[in-house]
């Protein structure tokens, strides 16, 4: 499908290099602390307790709302403005059917997916600072990333990453849609997507990390990383 | 029942009394109109006046305020769009901006309304859109995408996506402007060519007077939300209304001409 391979097209290499960097940054930043307390082999967990339930749905989040989010408002805002989306329904189709359900769909599917690829890219740049430039073994790195890890973690982090494809699929084509005539209505439709879906992001993460710590805490209590 | 099954005098469409705005701006008061089959009515009217408004609402595409839309001997307005799904195919609408869809081609959006409402085979659609785009002179452009069509190429596609499945009715949004007066002339024996072919009804709305004496039968005149002159090409060239001349006529009212030469 076009729509799909656009969608992965204009987010897939961006979010590889974002995750990448993001798991440099992290494990070069640690490395010192780490050192110093004797845990530098347990840096991995560092970085996949950052990424999985938090850093990887919120990058992957930003970089659709920014890379796709954008785009489907100023196509669905243009189709508006130059009267497509009144000529799907005078030929009598439903245009919410025909273009709102499959770009709401490709964000829902896509959030995941680009998720997963922030996390593996940045846990094999954690693991490109540990073992290829500060000489620890790699088979404690990937033992200590195995031992901490934990479904309820994963779980947390697919979750959220559906949530934020939900909210940006339908922020974009709720902005798309409802656009004001002119070619200035396109314009700010775009920009108010974007800044819409945004704070959504940062909201919706605060509240989802806020109830399943809670939850996690209720059923199993404190969980040491270390 | 017998009420409503329509005979060959009732009107194919029927505007009652339409009564419509947004927010704070009253577009329609009261407009009444009704179409006969076979004939070509012009709505003329200045820019804003609610033109659009009207032919969207004989599509449904707005519902009104107040008031009823008939359409065959049915009432649309307060109709479920699944039913209305059905007349549909009925009407067609040509858009002032042609409204091709810029993700198909030319083939795939005169195709488009034949695949949604019909179970023909592919070979029997490639048939008909050509056939379609013969009638408007452009059979053999299906590869192209709209964004290398000029502006008058643009509004024959379109014109031949609002007729591929036959309707009986075809709306116009100022098929004209913007059009250079050649391009706007083959417009307009377009219009004429599919009246006599088709033996559709048409409404156009335009502002282009040279077009509306050309294709109309009937002109009616839309003024601060009502209709102020229903009559012929004939009739409008005599009218002693001042307002409906200064528009036949292209002049700016006295008034107008009174302030601007006082300021100069
Ligand atoms: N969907 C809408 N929402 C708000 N205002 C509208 C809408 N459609 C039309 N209008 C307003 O109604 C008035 C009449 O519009 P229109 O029918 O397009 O005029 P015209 O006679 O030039 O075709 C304009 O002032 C326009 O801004
Ligand atoms: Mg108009």
């Amino acid at each position: 499908m076009p729509l799909l391979y656009e969608v992965g097209n204009r987010t897939l290499p961006v979010i590889i290099i974002t995750g990448t960097f993001v798991g440099l940054v992290l494990a070069v930043q640690s490395y010192d602390q780490l050192h110093a307390a004797g845990f530098e082999q347990r840096m991995g967990v560092l970085l996949t307790a950052t990424l999985i339930p938090e850093l990887g749905p919120v990058l992957a989040g930003v970089m659709l709302a920014g890379r796709v989010g954008g785009a489907l408002t100023a196509e669905l805002g243009t189709m508006r403005v130059t009267e497509q989306i009144s000529a799907l329904t005078v030929m009598g189709t439903d245009p919410i059917r025909q273009l709102v359900v499959p770009r709401f769909l490709a964000c829902m599917l896509f959030a995941p997916l680009l998720t997963f690829s922030c996390d593996i890219f940045g846990s094999l740049a954690g693991w490109f600072v540990a073992v290829v430039m500060k000489d620890i073994p790699s088979s404690p790195y990937w033992y200590y990333i195995a031992y901490s890890m934990e479904t309820w973690d994963i779980m947390v982090g697919f979750l959220k990453s559906v949530v934020f494809g939900a909210a940006i699929g339908f922020i974009a084509c709720y902005k798309g849609f409802h656009c004001r005539n002119g070619a200035e209505g396109v314009g700010r439709a775009c920009t108010e997507s974007f800044v819409i879906s945004f704070i959504v992001l940062l909201v919706t993460d605060f509240f989802i990390g806020t109830f399943f710590s809670g939850l996690y805490r209720a059923l199993y209590g404190l969980k040491s990383l270390v | 029942m017998t009420l409503n099954t329509p005979t060959q005098h009732d009107p194919l469409v029927r505007l009652v009394d339409i009564h419509k705005r947004f927010g704070p701006l009253v577009v329609l008061e009261g407009v009444n109109l009704s179409l006969k089959a076979g004939e070509t009515t012009v709505i003329i009217g200045e820019s804003g006046a609610g033109k659009s408004v009207i032919l969207k609402h004989i599509v449904r595409l707005i519902k009104p305020d107040r008031g009823e839309v008939h359409f065959g001997g049915q009432r649309i307005d307060n109709m479920a769009e699944r039913e209305l799904a059905i007349l549909r195919p009925r009407f067609g609408f040509l858009f002032q901006l042609s409204a091709l869809f810029d993700s198909m081609t030319v083939g795939e959006n005169v195709a488009f309304p034949i695949a949604e409402h019909t179970r023909r085979k592919q070979s029997e659609i490639e048939d008909s859109v050509s056939e379609k785009l013969a009638m408007v002179g452009l059979d053999g452009l299906q590869p192209k995408w709209p964004s290398e069509l000029s502006g008058g190429q643009k509004k024959r596609v379109a014109l031949a996506r609002a007729i591929a499945l036959d309707p009986e009715l075809i709306l116009y949004d100022e098929p004209t402007t913007g059009l250079d007066p050649p391009r706007a002339d083959e417009i307009n024996e377009l219009i004429l060519k599919l009246k006599t072919e088709l033996a559709v009804t048409s409404v156009v709305v335009t502002h282009d007077m040279a077009s509306a004496l050309k294709v109309a039968d009937r002109i009616v005149m839309l003024r601060k939300g009502k209709l102020v002159f229903d009559g012929t090409p004939k009739t409008i060239m005599k009218t002693d209304n001042p307002r409906v001349l200064e528009f036949v006529e292209g002049r700016c009212s006295d008034e107008v001409l009174d302030s601007l030469r006082s300021k100069g």
